[in-house]
């Protein structure tokens, strides 16, 4: 077990690397500069020159690279070309609605699709399975940007249940925090659940098939007995990933959502910094959600590990 | 009990209007009648946040949208119809040789931490911004400012190496406005003024919140605190209004929605000019367009009502110089450049084009920009000429086109009041090398008296306009959108700004 985590640590590492090498880069080459974009039409040369002395611009790419890894390293993030604030600073306060706008979404998301995928999977053939395999086809199918803006229209437009977006704070009370994450959750919540519901069902009819539920059948257990009590568990690995991988999904690809919403969120943050080319700010939320996708694929692995005992052994 | 109420009321985004009929009822008859019932908190909507919140450190508008007349001042400012005011300074004299103007200073202003505002800091402030290493996105205001003396407490004087008609005016722009030694290098993120607000909170992504400033030297303003929430989308921006979040959008993203807002008696519509002249600007140092008849022909392939309808849903005024209609020196130059795509095809055949050119059209992200562009491809097409649209972003055409003049054509409004001056500068994107611009604008700077002045400026647009440096389409409407209760907002553009001073709830 330990040295299953020890490689995976490893090549969580070394993915983290390689992805400051390409964002580092890869931002160096695009047009635009943040002095010139902060100062406008008017500004002369010289007054731009000295913007870019100030923010340290003037210094060569590489000395730069070096500086924002090392900095990373010992968690300085840098400081903000236009909002001119700690870079770490102005994440902790993004985070503060992008990470439980993701947990909100992905509870909603499990919350609706065990229950149905399984209730699917119980059933199969009948009308219900059908049913709710063509509803989760259209949850699949509709974006979630077009569902968002269905859900303005009708909750806080005609109902006027919700206000339309925006974020309070959590410093004025924890259930208006809710409360205006709650239509975003929904709308991120719907297609991922969809997906889900339909992964949870085919991999419990998957184990469904297989020879020792047979067996526990043989044994007298119903069909329903036999599918909680073995299949579920062995049915979980594939639905594990698919979780995992929507975690990140709704960390990382939250910004339209965001944008509907107007949610001071990460998405918009670096929606906003690339317009801005706020560079370092660019540069560091991307690092940091290359870090969310690899730590959280390396907490599947080690779940997986959980849920069956035999990857544990095989290191 | 009033102190709840106001809780109730800043909530109110939360609740949308039927809990704050509620709340102003309760308010009602709690204070038995009197006037406390009346709404004192608004809540404006912005398209783009400002980077930071100190006008003389960038050149965003949006911080002046949030700062100007609000929380900073400068010794003059603008008026809603864009005349220039005094403000911290009563009072001026010029010397006769008009290399001299004494400045006497508004007694008894403090600025927001406490701190008296007095001559040392005009000195400071303006000494600031034209330092070597001054950061100022507008730094040419101040030119041939050579010395700022304190004559006392309250007394300054401003000495120039040559008269300058337009100091009063370049005193009024947001980034002239008056700092404090002591707070001048926080105001990017804790701004400290003298003005009527001041600010109280910033939640980065979301609103900024002002709250008034109760040792305000002039009239204390009716609103007791204002928030500004910053909503990109123009999608987003059109829910928020309909579901009561926000009070107001001045300068509101999506003209398409305007007519839906009018005919919603919830609303009014509020339709006003800016300083932003929309051109098609045109590479002067670069094949084909260095001939002034390729220019003039493509001067005359644009016809501007077609835009205005088809791009800004009829919001704009034409214009045929780079000059606003609404200044009382503007001349009406459209006659200059009508459309006429006859014309134009002649004068590409005398130019040696009789079967047109290919060419490039760079777009910024504006919607002006965009769906103008659109429409203005289409129009030099009837005439030959094949521009092929390039869509960039801001900061990729501030680099591009701007700063390095790679480029062909490209479609931008240029938002500085009073920029005509921009057409004597041969370092300018335009590549446009014109003495007789440069001996006008000479001319400009060194008088004071608004006869002669009108009459230089004049000659000016006219100069621009003969020599078709650019097409010239449109004036930029301000189109807003407020709740039909709301009183006092600005109807005009004449700097970026939400001043907020005399707005007030009708009830």
């Amino acid at each position: 077990m330990l040295r299953y985590a020890l490689s995976r640590l490893i090549s969580l590492g070394a993915s983290l690397l390689v992805a400051s090498g390409v964002v580092f880069f890869a931002l160096e080459i695009v047009p635009g500069d943040p002095a010139s974009y902060m100062l406008g039409m008017n500004a002369s040369p010289e007054t731009v020159a000295a913007l870019r002395a100030e923010l340290g611009l003037d210094t060569g790419a590489l000395a730069r690279y070096l500086g924002w890894v090392g900095g990373m390293l010992t968690g300085d993030f840098g400081i903000s070309y236009t909002y001119r604030v700690p870079v770490a600073e102005m994440i902790v306060d993004r985070m503060q609605v992008s990470l439980p706008l993701a947990f909100y979404a992905l509870f909603l998301s499990t919350a609706i699709a065990f229950p149905v995928g399984i209730w699917a999977a119980s059933r199969r053939g009948s009308l219900a399975d059908s049913g709710v395999m063509g509803v989760t086809q259209l949850g699949v199918a509709v974006p979630n940007f077009w569902f968002a803006m269905l859900l303005v229209l009708v909750f806080a437009i005609n109902l006027r249940w919700f206000s339309a977006g925006g974020f309070p704070g959590w410093d004025k009370g924890f259930w208006g925090g809710m409360k205006a994450l709650t239509l975003p959750a929904v709308a991120l919540a719907l297609p991922q659940a969809s997906i889900l519901a339909r992964v949870m069902r085919s991999a419990l009819l998957d184990t469904l098939g297989e020879d020792f539920i047979r067996t526990a059948r043989a044994k007298g257990l119903t069909r329903g007995q036999a599918l909680r009590r073995h299949a579920l568990r062995n049915a979980l690995i594939p639905v594990l990933t698919i979780i995992g991988l929507q975690f990140s999904f709704l960390l990382a690809g939250a910004i339209i959502i965001e944008n509907v919403f107007f949610l001071p969120g990460l998405g918009r943050l670096v929606f906003q910094a690339i317009s801005q080319r706020d560079l370092i700010v660019v540069e560091s939320v991307l690092m940091l959600l290359v870090f969310a996708v690899v730590a959280v694929t390396f907490a599947v692995d080690l779940a997986y590990a959980a849920v069956d005992p035999r990857l544990r052994r095989r290191g | 009990m009033r102190d709840e109420m106001k809780v109730s009321l800043k909530r109110r985004p939360l609740t949308g209007w039927p809990v704050r009929a509620v709340a102003v009822a309760v308010g009602l008859v709690v204070s038995a009648g009197g006037a406390g019932a009346q709404q004192t908190d608004i809540t404006i909507g912005m398209q783009l946040e400002p980077p930071n919140l100190d006008p003389t450190g960038g050149a965003a508008q949006a911080i002046d949208e949030v700062t100007y007349a609000n929380v900073f001042e400068g010794l003059t400012r603008f008026g809603p119809d864009g005349s220039v005011l005094p403000a911290l300074a009563e009072s001026w004299v010029i010397a006769p040789d008009g290399l001299s103007w004494e400045f006497k200073l508004r007694e008894g202003v403090t600025f927001h931490d406490g701190t008296p505002f007095t001559a040392e800091d005009v000195a400071f402030s303006i000494e600031r911004a034209m330092a070597d290493d001054s950061t100022n996105a507008q730094k040419q205001l101040f030119e041939g400012i050579n010395s700022v003396n304190v004559l006392d407490d309250y007394a300054v004087e401003i000495g120039l190496d040559a008269p300058k008609g337009s100091l009063l005016f370049n005193l009024a722009w947001g980034d002239a406005v008056m700092v404090s030694p002591a707070s001048a290098e926080s105001n990017a993120s804790n701004p400290v003024g003298t003005g009527p607000f001041k600010f109280s909170e910033w939640v980065q992504g979301d609103h900024v919140e002002l709250v008034r400033n109760p040792d305000y030297w002039g009239e204390a303003p009716k609103l007791e605190s204002v928030e500004f929430r910053f909503i990109s989308d123009p999608t987003a921006a059109f829910a928020a209004m309909m579901a009561g979040d926000v009070d107001a959008f001045p300068v509101f993203p999506a003209p398409e929605n305007l007519a839906q807002f009018e005919a919603d008696p919830r609303f009014s519509v509020i339709v006003g000019s800016t300083e932003g002249e929309t051109i098609l600007a045109i590479n002067n140092g670069r094949e084909p367009f260095s001939d002034i008849r390729v220019r003039e022909a493509i001067a005359h392939a644009i016809d501007r009502q077609e835009i205005i309808d088809g791009a800004m849903f009829g919001y704009g005024t034409p214009i045929g110089t780079h000059f606003a209609p609404h200044n009382p020196a503007y001349l009406d130059l459209t006659g200059m450049s009508e459309h006429d795509p006859e014309k134009a095809k002649t004068l590409l055949a005398e130019a040696g084009y009789p079967d047109g050119f290919s060419t490039t059209l760079m777009l910024p992200p504006p919607t002006y920009a965009r769906r103008g562009g659109e429409i203005v491809a289409a129009q030099l097409r009837e005439v030959g000429i094949d521009a092929e649209i390039i869509n960039i972003e801001w900061a990729q055409w501030l680099e591009q086109v701007f700063k390095n003049r790679d480029y062909d054509l490209t479609i931008v409004s240029h938002t500085e009041p009073m920029d005509i001056g921009i057409y004597a500068r041969k370092d300018y994107y335009f590549n446009h090398d014109d003495p007789v611009m440069r001996t006008l604008m000479a001319g400009l700077d060194e008088t004071a008296d608004e006869t002669e002045r009108t009459k230089i400026l004049q000659a000016a647009e006219e100069q621009v306009s003969k020599n078709y440096v650019n097409g010239f389409l449109f004036q930029l409407a301000k189109t807003g959108v407020a709740d039909a209760r709301i009183r006092g907002l600005w109807e005009n553009a004449p700097t970026a700004a939400n001043d907020m001073s005399a707005v007030y709830w009708e009830e």
